[in-house]
């Protein structure tokens, strides 16, 4: 992997590597936080943002503390430790400077702590060893990629509140459909960038 | 492996360490707001610390709003009128505002979090409200399921309030109940007794409060009491007062008859209790006393079920059953109602009473939550 360009990686994770539409990382919080637009942008940011700050902090750890030392079996629960501690930090931040935000926001934040999207990207770069850089550009295109699946779903379940569906199919049943057609939709990307 | 196992250690301290030197800088600057002052109905100011709920910012200055729930936003006591500086409405509060409410900027003082000055309206009556340390003198079996706990106030030791009204009850942590709840329960005692508290408490099965009164408390226990509360009380008025209650809602009745018996008024005053079988009667005796001493007071029990060993000879049914014949040989259109007892006799009583023709806002009552 040493010779990707971190700007191939950031739009590969995005488009062709999407870690929800490809991975099916992350799916708990994509069904039940996409039942509207704005919640849905606000979680798709927090995710994004705590994804590249943990890509970035478990990189340095896996690489200058866990690795030196022989120690990559713990690299899942140290992953885990750092991601909680990151996200209530971001959630006291939050709630600090942006109020509408944390109201949009703060009962969701806990969820991204368990988020599989965020423990699957630190995993992913330390397994595909990314350089410190490509890691932060995958991170932070996962989380975009993340974010643009997030988006894209809750405006369509926004919509498809309006029209009529058959009553065994509704609320998840329908959810569950969607992302499998947005799933198949992202394949017609694959043929650009090939990340494994 | 022993190198191994070493290693893991300290690395696993190391990196926890590190975390948690890092939250906590983090709380310490991050979620502190400093010193907040509180404006209160334009004439009182507190500073408190920042970053705690209204609600518990306000306890700490010695300002108690009602509150059952313990500040997880279930029972909407603690409402009061944030106007400034409270934050936009959260998802939290929605369900327990009215639009009415909402547009007159009532919040839930529990869900409010204090981050700058705010400028509050709390009623005035809430300034009297005190935190009491208690020592139960008292605890007495009234029924199978009913307890008589009285209280000798320690801390401050007097209390004034209105018979009828109620107190917040804290019980502490038993058993594998590792939190502390408030519960309400009306005050029994007469106003006049200023140095303690009767409440009469029934078991509620799986009640965290009642379990821990029926089963832990004994003589001698220091508990503590927020009071008083409530707006249950005498009103004014020149037509018969009719009572009714069931269970223990004895209580802010036995309290509002105390009161009466000072004042020696000369309205008639007729008392419905009801109860199941003649095994949840009690304070039999104190009604007899006060049937004697209260001119024109009738007390009727009535009972649903009566067992037949129970030999009971007076009246039978629901109490609605004795409470619609009364009102039919009475005039009603003056007359007063004082309900208190389980929401769903309250709301039948109410119906039967403006049913025969009193008026609704001649109704009080202080249903259980």
């Amino acid at each position: 992997m040493e010779g990707l360009s971190p700007w191939v990686l950031f739009f590969a994770a995005i488009f062709t590597g999407n870690i929800l539409l490809t991975y099916f990382l992350g799916m708990c919080s994509f069904l039940s936080v996409s039942k509207q637009l704005k919640t849905a942008f606000g979680l798709g940011l927090a995710v994004t943002f705590v994804l590249t700050i943990t890509a970035a902090l478990n990189w340095l750890v896996y690489w200058y503390l866990l690795d030196p030392l022989g120690l990559e079996y713990l690299r899942y629960i140290v992953f885990i430790v750092v991601i909680a501690a990151s996200v209530q930090l971001l959630e006291m931040f939050i709630e600090r400077y942006s109020e509408s935000l944390y109201i949009n926001l703060g009962i969701f934040l806990p969820l991204i702590t368990v988020n599989c999207a965020i423990l699957g990207v630190s995993l992913f770069m330390v397994i595909r060893k990314y350089t410190f850089i490509q890691s932060v550009a995958f991170g932070v295109g996962s989380g975009i990629g993340w974010l643009i699946a997030i988006v894209a779903m809750a405006g369509i379940r926004e919509r498809i509140n309006e029209k009529k569906i058959p009553a065994a199919l509704q609320g998840p049943g329908i959810a569950l459909i969607i992302s499998g057609i947005m799933a198949m939709a992202f394949i017609g990307f694959s043929g650009m960038v090939q990340i494994q | 492996m022993t190198v191994l196992i070493l290693k893991t250690i300290f690395l696993i301290t190391a990196i926890n360490g590190v975390l948690a030197v890092l939250l906590v800088i983090a709380e310490r600057y991050l979620a502190n707001y400093g010193e907040c002052k509180i404006q209160i109905n334009d004439q009182k100011e507190i500073q408190v610390n920042g970053g705690t709920s209204l609600l518990s910012a306000l306890s700490s200055q010695k300002i108690f709003l009602p509150s059952a729930c313990g500040g997880r936003g279930t029972c909407a006591y603690c409402k009061c009128k944030v106007q400034n500086g409270a934050g936009p409405l959260l998802p939290t509060e929605v369900p327990f505002l009215t639009q009415t409410e909402i547009e007159s900027q009532i919040r839930l003082s529990c869900q409010v979090k204090v981050k700058q000055d705010l400028q509050i309206s709390i009623p005035e009556a809430l300034f009297a409200i005190q935190k009491f340390d208690s020592e139960i003198e008292l605890i007495q079996d009234l029924t199978y399921d009913i307890k008589l706990i009285r209280l000798k106030l320690l801390e401050p030791d007097h209390i004034q309030f209105k018979a009828g009204q109620y107190v917040q009850l804290v019980s502490q942590p038993y058993g594998k109940v590792k939190g502390s709840v408030q519960r309400a329960y009306s005050i029994a005692s007469p106003t006049y007794e200023t140095g303690i508290v009767d409440l009469m408490i029934r078991l509620v099965p799986e009640g965290i409060c009642t379990t821990w009164v029926h089963e832990v408390l004994k003589e001698k226990d220091h508990v503590q009491i927020i009071g008083p509360m409530g707006d249950f009380k005498m009103h004014e008025g020149e037509g018969e007062i009719i009572m009714v209650a069931g269970g223990s809602g004895m209580a802010p009745m036995v309290s509002l008859l105390s009161d009466i018996l000072c004042k020696s008024g000369q309205r008639k005053i007729t008392y419905f209790f009801g109860a199941v079988t003649k095994r949840d009667l009690f304070f039999l005796d104190e009604m007899a006393e006060f049937e004697r001493k209260i001119p024109n007071f009738t007390f009727v029990p009535a009972l649903s079920d009566p067992q037949p060993d129970d030999g009971w000879k007076g009246t039978t049914g629901l109490i609605t059953v004795p409470l619609a014949n009364y009102l039919s040989s009475i005039q009603t259109d003056k007359a007063q109602g004082y309900l208190c007892g389980s929401p769903g006799m309250i709301h039948a009583c109410i119906s039967v009473m403006k049913e025969k023709g009193m008026p609704g806002d001649q109704i009080f009552f202080d249903p259980f939550g």
